[in-house]
């Protein structure tokens, strides 16, 4: 008979002695009290059951790593084969395209907006990767207005984008302001800009280079003609609860999110009128390549709206396949490039007070926590851009550029010795001006190009969300006229310059 | 609950708690319109109703006094929309404080203080937001601001306190719910800060943030955030009076 005993281990009651045979009331073998050495099934039959119940449970068709035969696409469903617009990209500006145009639609449910994500863990998106700042430092009207309302936007966000049953929204907005220093040479630009900040409403000082350093003693003024210093609406926020928030509020409108890759669109000129020009067509077609399959999925559309962050000019190169008619596109100039951010801790470094300091030579760093960590970078020169076909960090970069440079201007940062950590992301780059592109494409007129913001999209992303869906919707947009942001300047010989691009 | 409240609520004042957009206003009854809310959505369309309406009456009380201000003056305008929070406003010059009455009606005297610049303002617990600050922005002469268990007050609406940077001496920031380190970090802009008291707000490493606090400030007096485990919090003395002589254990 089997005795559990101390140890667990099964002791069988001997029938003679073992071997010393000197009798007496004692056990053929000893009690042990050690563990036991070979598995005993009864203690372990509890866990292997509870761990045989969840294999099971998660082969159920409702879990979430499970493959229903019958219902493949359960947990990503294909997209319609029809809706009134296709947003193509998933990133902060196409999120905010739809939720502006589920607000702005005037009946419930009177449109169906697609927005169409290729990658739904974000692994290379823009939004994700950056370092989250807002600010209203710019030279042109347009990108002041459009930052300070979504500023305004931010500031009531719970407003905006709170849905019933859920937390409240906190972007965590930290409302340290930027400070850009300059040099004699840009001492000029920087004036006349802050004129025109202050002429929008935007709260920006200049600061001498004595007033500089009695505000911020760690700053070394040397080279620093005059700076200016936003005192409100200006800082940095966490990029990701924003799009979460977006996202959230509107799928809750109704707005459709599928994942799949758009390889091409099939427009055609059946529809001009006599009078148009060559080489103008429609896009009857959104073709949506489903994720680890060739199967493609037609979506008649009417508008599509070109959100692809630094892939759009891809988007649309791609954009003729099935076209009627002789429809060459000019190639559109926004491309990914890639910028490097490092994260260091300096124990000895500016304080709580810290800015977002963009300094002379164009290096940048902020404050990140309380903890004395770091973070910042700079934009590489022009024709030094490094390759951007991968995400890969170059560590040199900052030795050699970033650092010296820093270590000028911030005396306290020569001691850091090692980058904690790093990582690079992509700037939706205007190649032409490196402004933002808002407006109907020039040759597809129901296209929507939203994009090549060049660094600066996340920050004015809910006000050119709004604008957007105004000019979609309504034809024309009240707020802030965008007129000169159109994708038409693309082709011509006059940039829309922007002084502060950092 | 109650010791909670002891140990945070250092001048005996009731911390607010963070106004959730569905935060419990009647207990139990609006408890269960949530649950309802997550299965209807009636409920939940009635719910958000509600919020728009809250979010109405809170924009009305925090309006900007614009004709007061063009009729008498920022100050006297200043003070009116003080008042009318159930605050209390004192002008240069005068000992006591105005304040409105129970009823919450001014009396027409303030009116007389057409050119005497505002000094100090309470605003403890009272509903004043972002967009009330509109009301204060053009006051020059600004010593002591108390702004202790304002439930709406934020990072957003500290960050506009800079335009006092010349005067303001006494700010009390103590037990407002939404308020971080985030919001802390702007204040800065106050060189001519003496007293700032940040008891009962909700920050992590408040020990930390104390140190830093007073690097950032040198030349002011922090009150209130303490290390959390074994120092008690020491009770602050009212604003603009010498603290209480410390009592030595024998």
């Amino acid at each position: 008979m089997l005795r559990a005993v101390r140890g667990g281990r099964a002791v069988w009651a001997p029938r003679g002695g073992s071997g010393s045979g000197s009798g007496g009331a004692k056990l053929g073998r000893p009690l042990r009290t050690a563990a036991p050495q070979r598995s005993d099934i009864f203690r372990e039959l509890g866990p292997r059951l509870s761990r045989l119940g969840q294999a099971l449970r998660g082969q159920l068709p409702e879990s979430e790593g499970a493959w229903n035969s019958l219902r493949p696409h359960q947990n990503s469903p294909p997209p319609p084969e029809r809706a009134d617009v296709v947003v193509v990209g998933g990133g902060v500006l196409g999120w905010s395209v739809a939720y502006w145009l589920k607000t702005l639609e005037n009946r419930r449910h009177g449109m169906r907006v697609v927005v169409v994500e290729r990658d739904p863990t974000y692994s290379q998106a823009s939004t994700v990767l950056s370092v989250g700042g807002i600010r209203q430092q710019f030279s042109l009207p347009e990108n002041i207005r459009l930052s300070l309302q979504s500023a305004t936007f931010l500031r009531t966000i719970n407003e905006h984008l709170w849905v019933p049953n859920e937390p409240p929204i906190d972007i965590q907005f930290q409302p340290s302001g930027y400070l850009f220093l300059a040099s004699e040479h840009g001492a000029a630009t920087l004036e006349a800009g802050v004129k025109v900040q202050r002429e929008e409403g935007a709260k920006v000082a200049l600061l001498s280079p004595s007033q500089l350093k009695a505000k911020f003693p760690w700053i070394n003024t040397e080279n620093v003609a005059v700076a200016s210093y936003g005192l409100e609406n200006e800082g940095w926020f966490d990029p990701w609860s924003l799009l979460n928030a977006f996202r959230r509020k509107a799928m809750s409108l109704g707005v459709y999110s599928c994942v799949g890759e758009v390889t091409s669109f099939v427009a055609d000129t059946a529809d001009n009128t006599p009078g148009m020009p060559r080489g103008v067509g429609r896009v009857k077609y959104v073709n949506v390549r489903l994720p680890d399959s060739p199967e493609q999925q037609p979506v008649s559309c009417a508008i599509v709206v070109a959100a692809a962050g630094a892939w759009t000019g891809k988007l649309l190169d791609s954009a003729t396949a099935g076209l009627q008619g002789s429809l060459t596109l000019r190639r559109l100039p926004i491309e990914p490039r890639k910028r490097y951010v490092y994260v260091w801790h300096c124990p000895g470094g500016p304080g709580l007070e810290t800015p977002f300091l963009i300094d002379t030579s164009g290096a940048y760093f902020r404050r990140e926590g309380i903890a004395g960590n770091y973070l910042g970078s700079m934009s590489p020169p022009e024709g030094r851009e490094p390759d951007a076909g991968n995400l890969e960090v170059d560590h040199d970069f900052f030795q050699e550029e970033v650092w010296p440079r820093l270590a000028h201007r911030v005396p306290a940062f020569r001691s850091l010795k090692q980058v904690k950590s790093a990582w690079a992301g992509y700037y939706d780059y205007n190649a032409f001006d490196q402004n933002g592109v808002l407006g109907p494409h020039p040759q597809l007129p129901n296209v929507f190009v939203l994009g090549g913001f060049s660094g600066h999209g996340l920050q004015q992303s809910p006000a050119a969300g709004r604008v957007a869906a105004e000019l979609l919707l309504h034809g024309s947009c009240a707020a802030v006229d965008v007129g000169r942001l159109a994708p038409g300047r693309l082709w011509g010989s006059e940039p829309l310059l922007e002084a502060a691009i950092v | 609950m109650a010791a909670a409240l002891a140990i945070r609520g250092l001048r005996g004042g009731r911390i607010p708690p963070p106004p959730h957009p569905t935060g419990p206003r009647r207990g139990a009854a609006s408890g269960a319109l949530q649950r309802l809310g997550e299965w209807f959505y009636e409920v939940e369309v009635v719910l958000g109703w509600a919020e728009r309406l809250r979010r109405r009456r809170l924009r009305r009380k925090n309006a900007h006094y614009s004709f007061i201000q063009s009729l008498h003056g920022h100050n006297v305008a200043a003070a009116c929309f003080a008042m009318s929070c159930g605050g209390r406003v004192r002008f240069e010059g005068q000992q006591r404080w105005l304040c409105a009455d129970s009823r919450g009606r001014w009396s027409p005297e303030v009116l007389q203080f057409h050119h005497v610049p505002v000094v100090a303002v309470d605003l403890s617990g009272s509903q004043l937001t972002y967009d009330g600050l509109d009301n204060f922005v053009l006051l020059t002469k600004l010593q002591h601001l108390d702004l202790s268990g304002c439930p709406h007050v934020d990072d957003w609406a500290l960050g506009r306190l800079h335009v006092f940077g010349d005067s303001l001496q006494e700010l009390s920031v103590a037990r407002c719910p939404r308020v971080t380190e985030r919001g802390l970090a702007t204040l800065h802009q106050l060189p001519k800060l003496r007293c700032l008291d940040v008891g009962g707000l909700a920050v992590q490493s408040p020990g930390l943030l104390r140190i830093l606090l007073e690097e950032m400030l040198p030349q002011c007096r922090v009150l209130g955030m303490e290390m959390e485990e074994g120092d008690p919090p020491e009770a602050p003395p009212e604003l603009g009076q010498p603290p209480p002589p410390s009592v030595t254990a024998l």
